[in-house]
């Protein structure tokens, strides 16, 4: 679904990522960890056409590197980003159909199904965007991209600042959108749901991949839990 | 003194929304790219012109519908291959390219029709009174300027308001990477806002040039009040252009008509001063004479006790 060689980005003369190298299957669910600066984030920017690329990002089997954002969205990558980045001023319907690519063809899921799984989201659909808590904000962010159809979606931190009930809400819809055929890339710096929910995960350190395996084999990897990701 | 209001009202409303038809695609473009359009009168000269001469061959109405249509084509293609290349280099590259345009939409208006007034004139069809009130008649002309005006600022905020393709505009005005990653072609969308503003400069130029004269000034008679509507109404905000236009309208066209002296409104506050005083000239202009510079005194009033504008807010 996702194949990222050998990539580097930079901001400005800072070289951000040295030559990463992941990939994620069909209907995966793979965490990206690791510490904050080390280039989580910048790898999903990256591969999503917001900071230049070097290197290359196959999509689906096309390149995808120095393409526009829209047009990779339109390819069905989707990205939820870490600052949620919900329309305040827009209503929570008015939110959902910005998500939708087109009018014409019905995805994978509807307003009324989202609204189903998050009857919050349904008793607020006319309510601002910018009202909602943290929580269903993330909820709304998650949602609006889902709207778009997409094969794989990327999402950052979606559990920063949550509540633990909330974050158990998170897991299980990443869990259903996976069992809907959709691949997911999570890029976490806690553990616990990467853990959790994810069939694979990579970790990365100074803008590079520096461990790839399952939740079961770094739990087993004291070393690389010690040096990468414990603060 | 009712017909005074009743007809001073009325002209306010027609210059109020013909302004608010330039201000609206102004206060549009500055939202998304976060320059001012130093050129947008410029547009409105073109439509006027461009109305001018298709006229001359296939009547009013047919100038009417093309001459914007040409404007925003014109425009969008300013954006692609003008704006769009500058915007790298940042808002005072941006600036200074949309001075420039100014400057060369005016020279070649003056090269390609010339420097004299141009006998541009509204349709045979509403030559006749709407009305006669008080013995003084309304031309339907100016009926049809303000449906006209009134008509579009309707679409348009419906279009803003209900449409899916308003609601990508307002997002993408404040989000537009946001936007982009859910798969909307950002740089498309401001092409075609930037078209839609220039077209709607270009209409306002159609249906003000048979009354305001279509001359080589004109684009300087109107520039630099849009500015004021734009930044009184506050900067990025429709509503805000509305009210402003038909405030700066309103305004103008009842110091107009009154015929109101300095001298009598400061006798109201007990203040006179003597022929022989230095400044007796100021004192003693009246109303119609001050007119022109209220825009800029309401400006200079607004930025002191509301520098946001009446419903601009401020940026985080």
């Amino acid at each position: 679904m996702l194949e990222v060689s050998n990539l580097h980005a930079y901001y400005g003369k800072s070289h951000i990522l040295q030559g990463v190298n992941f990939n994620v299957q069909k209907g995966e669910i793979v965490s990206l960890l690791g510490r904050n600066g080390v280039g989580r984030s910048t790898t999903v920017k990256t591969i999503m056409g917001e900071v230049a690329p070097q290197g290359s990002i196959k999509f689906k089997g096309l390149e995808i590197a120095g393409k526009e954002s829209f047009e990779i969205a339109h390819l069905g990558l989707g990205y939820v980003p870490e600052n949620r980045d919900i329309f305040p001023s827009l209503t929570v319907r008015q939110n959902l159909i910005l998500g939708m690519k087109s009018t014409q063809t019905q995805g994978r899921w509807t307003i009324d199904e989202m609204f189903r799984m998050f009857p919050n989201l349904g008793e607020r659909a006319d309510v601002e965007g910018g009202v909602l808590s943290g929580g269903e904000q993330q909820m709304l962010c998650m949602c609006r991209t889902l709207m778009g159809d997409p094969d794989m979606i990327m999402i950052d931190e979606p559990t920063e600042g949550l509540a633990p009930k909330i974050v158990e809400q998170v897991a299980n819809l990443l869990q259903e959108i996976a069992r809907r055929g959709v691949a997911i890339l999570l890029v976490e710096q806690k553990l616990s749901i990467a853990l959790k929910i994810s069939h694979r995960l990579y970790v990365m350190g100074h803008g590079k991949i520096v461990y790839e395996g399952t939740a079961d084999s770094l739990m087993g990897e004291d070393a690389v839990r010690a040096e990468w990701l414990e603060v | 003194m009712l017909e005074v209001l009743i007809f001073a009202t009325l002209n306010g409303l027609v210059t109020g929304l013909l302004l608010f038809m330039l201000a609206s695609g102004l206060t549009l473009i500055f939202s998304m790219m976060g320059v001012l359009n130093f050129a947008h009168a410029s547009f409105y000269m073109l439509g006027a012109y461009f109305a001018f001469s298709i006229s001359q061959y296939l009547g009013f109405w047919a100038g009417l519908i093309f001459a914007p249509l040409i404007v925003g084509s014109v425009g969008a293609l300013v954006e692609r291959y003008g704006l769009r290349r500058v915007h790298k280099s940042g808002h005072v590259a941006e600036l200074v390219f949309t001075f420039g345009l100014a400057f060369l939409v005016e020279e070649a208006i003056q090269f390609i029709w010339g420097r004299d007034t141009k006998n541009y004139q509204s349709p045979d069809i509403l030559d006749f009174p709407l009305f006669t009130l008080f013995g003084q008649e309304f031309s339907a002309y100016r009926g049809f300027m303000i449906a006209i005006s009134l008509g579009i600022f309707i679409c348009l905020y419906r279009v803003l308001t209900r449409s899916r393709i308003g609601i990508i505009i307002q997002a993408a005005i404040t989000h537009p990477n946001t936007v982009a990653n859910l798969g909307h072609n950002v740089p498309l969308i401001f092409m075609g806002v930037f078209g839609v503003g220039t077209a709607l400069a270009g209409l306002a130029g159609v249906i003000a040039g048979p009354v305001l004269t279509t001359f080589p000034g004109m684009a300087a008679v109107l520039g630099s009040i849009v500015f004021v509507i734009v930044v009184i109404g506050g900067l990025g905000s429709l509503a805000g252009a509305f009210i402003a236009s038909l405030l700066i309208g309103l305004l103008q066209s009842y110091a107009i008509a009154s015929d109101v002296g300095m001298p009598e409104l400061l006798n109201l506050i007990g203040v006179s001063f003597e022929s022989s005083h230095p400044l007796n000239d100021l004192w003693t202009l009246t109303l119609p004479q001050v007119a022109p510079i209220l825009p800029f005194l309401l400006l200079v009033l607004v930025l002191i006790f509301r520098p946001t504008g009446l419903l601009g807010k401020r940026e985080e």
